[in-house]
């Protein structure tokens, strides 16, 4: 077979497990989801959210950081040694193998906001992380926050999915949710910055889909300070769900009308006031409403979430036995590291399927 | 008859198995822990082989195939049928979105539920007349585009009055036949729902009784319920989209 006319089936592939008791497992069974759709990437992006997994910090806010060389991160680390408390900075462990080329450096601060510059702000802590985050991306050249949650982390780059997860070593993580992403890029390049998840406080997002509607969300988003840089659409999803449901307080459900907004066909047909609720919502929030065929899985510390675009043009699969929920691109995916489901179905376009942790468990 | 372990393959090496097992002469093939691997049986041209698939086919089962007959004991992905020649799919569980894209000929059973888009593009020539055949229940968009060909929703164990919305939208050809009813609302406007007449009656007995031999029951007792027919107003929908 000439190489170039290899056939790539392309796709991207999204994967997600959750425990709802709280119950950490290794990074294995993601990589073994993520290998059965190796076929849906093209190993110019791979990547993984692990929520629990800093269980003996859990309080700390934990930024995971890429920088191209030393000067950047000599900017950071003042920056951070102005602003906040540091507990502890680390490299981030990973294992050289020949398939992921050049890497950048990768370090992780466990850090809490300085009081006194909280106070000096009339910030709460949350709405500092996200400023600290937004000024290194856009401020200080060659460095990207992958993630800044806790008790969390974001592990991704230029690869594919089992490679990056070999590398960054996350079967030594236990985590109660892995969500994962593969990827096949569209429309924009792979960069290390690029890949999925993107994720922002303890917010994270893999998404396959095209996102036409990018460049009116991310004006509408850069009007409540997000800046999106990092070159891919996905991010928006991101910081949409982290404006409505963090900072205008929407619960997710409405959230999603949002982004997955009713057809004006169907709020016609509603209730009075379901009709008044979802013109308010269409109405407030256009320039969030995600055009475009997308199949996103959102995690948080408390929940793992997906969601399909209004008319279904990308699949994803919900599977579930006992604690374990999962949720992928592929049935075969989830059949990999359970066959004996007790539940399996597509998801209903437009209509967000979420999965909670038992309350007493997260941070 | 030869049995493939398609543990640990990937598409590629499971298909190219599975031709070489052709080449030998074999005439049945055993598929088993099949497990996302795509394109099964694709392209054959074969009216005598039988391949027997137990898993979790991958997507775009028995594409481009002619003349083989598929039957596969687990859940399909996507594409079940895309652009089938002629022969037949039969899948004991749920398919995904897109089954019989493009079919051309052919059979395609699914025995439970199946996603969107299913039978999208169908067309017919001549006695070339695929079918599909849904056991439960169908997504939205069931029949988008389609220009000829026979679509059956059979509604098992599933709402009488179908989820499904945009049904038949942009259908230029062929014939939907729905155990149960459809909302008014959810159907395209390119087409109408008619009660069925004999000459349907006569044509879904014919597919109810090879369907239920598929999977033993006696399927055709399903012609005392009340189906509904859904066909295209006009073969020519967008004519005039361009020309004036």
């Amino acid at each position: 077979m000439i190489p170039a006319l290899e056939h790539i089936p392309s796709g991207c592939a999204a994967a997600g497990i959750m425990n709802k008791s709280g119950v950490c497992i290794s990074g294995d069974a993601i990589m073994d989801m993520m290998s059965v759709m190796h076929s849906r990437s093209n190993g110019l992006g791979g990547g993984f959210a692990a929520y629990g997994i800093y269980p003996e910090i859990p309080d700390y806010y934990c930024l995971h950081i890429m920088f191209d060389n030393d000067s950047a991160k000599r900017e950071v680390d003042s920056l951070i040694e102005e602003n906040f408390i540091t507990e502890r900075q680390e490299k981030i462990p990973t294992r050289n193998i020949k398939e992921i080329k050049d890497p950048p450096l990768l370090w992780r601060y466990f850090v809490l906001p300085k009081p006194d510059k909280l106070v000096a702000k009339n910030m709460d802590a949350n709405d500092f992380v996200v400023r600290l985050v937004m000024l290194i991306n856009t401020r200080i050249p060659g460095c990207y926050v992958n993630s800044s949650g806790k008790n969390m982390g974001v592990f991704k780059g230029v690869g594919y999915p089992e490679d990056i997860g070999r590398f960054f070593m996350i079967e030594k993580y236990s985590a109660y949710i892995w969500t994962a992403h593969g990827r096949f890029p569209t429309n924009t390049p792979g960069w290390w910055a690029g890949a999925h998840p993107f994720s922002i406080l303890d917010w994270t997002v893999v998404h396959n889909g095209e996102i036409s509607s990018y460049g009116i969300n991310k004006r509408f988003l850069e009007t409540y300070g997000y800046e999106c840089v990092l070159l891919t659409d996905t991010e928006v999803i991101a910081y949409t769900f982290d404006l409505l449901v963090r900072k205008h307080g929407l619960p997710l459900e409405i959230a999603c009308n949002v982004v997955a907004s009713k057809f004006w066909k169907d709020i016609e047909l509603m209730s009075e006031e379901e009709r008044k609720l979802h013109t308010a919502l269409r109405m407030t929030y256009g320039n969030l409403l995600l055009n475009g065929p997308f199949a996103i899985i959102v995690a948080t510390n408390n929940y793992m979430m997906g969601l399909n675009d209004r008319i279904k043009l990308r699949p994803l699969v919900y599977g579930k036995k006992g604690d374990f929920s999962y949720i992928a691109s592929e049935e075969s995916s989830i059949r990999k590291i359970e066959n004996n489901l007790e539940e399996v179905h597509s998801l209903v376009a437009g209509k967000p399927l979420k999965v909670e942790v038992n309350k007493d468990v997260c941070a | 008859m030869i049995t493939i372990d398609a543990t640990n393959m990937d598409s590629r090496q499971l298909n190219e198995k599975i031709k070489e097992s052709i080449r030998q002469g074999h005439k049945e093939i055993n598929i088993i822990n099949v497990l996302g691997q795509r394109f099964i049986g694709n392209g054959i041209q074969n009216g005598g082989l039988k391949i027997t698939i137990h898993g979790t086919a991958g997507n775009d089962l028995g594409m481009f195939m002619d003349g083989v007959d598929i039957e596969l004991f687990g859940n399909a992905q996507d594409g079940v049928g895309n652009t089938l020649n002629s022969g037949t799919i039969c899948v004991h569980g749920n398919a995904g979105d897109v089954v019989g894209y493009a079919a051309r000929g052919g059979k395609i059973f699914i025995e439970k539920n199946v996603g969107y888009r299913v039978g999208i593009h169908m067309k017919e020539y001549e006695e070339n007349v695929p079918i599909i055949v849904v056991g439960g229940s169908a997504g939205s968009f069931l029949g988008e585009y389609m220009a000829g060909g026979i679509l059956v929703v059979l509604n098992i164990d599933s709402p009488k009055i179908m989820k499904a919305d945009a049904i038949g939208t942009g259908m230029h050809g062929g014939k939907i036949y729905i155990r149960g009813d459809v909302n008014v609302n959810n159907i395209g406007k390119e087409v109408v729902i008619l009660d069925i007449d004999d000459n349907d009656y006569e044509i879904l007995k014919n597919i109810l009784s090879d369907y239920g031999n598929k999977f033993n029951f006696n399927a055709v007792e399903l012609l005392k319920d009340r189906f509904i027919k859904l066909k295209a107003i006009s073969h020519r929908p967008y004519g005039n989209l361009y020309a004036y």
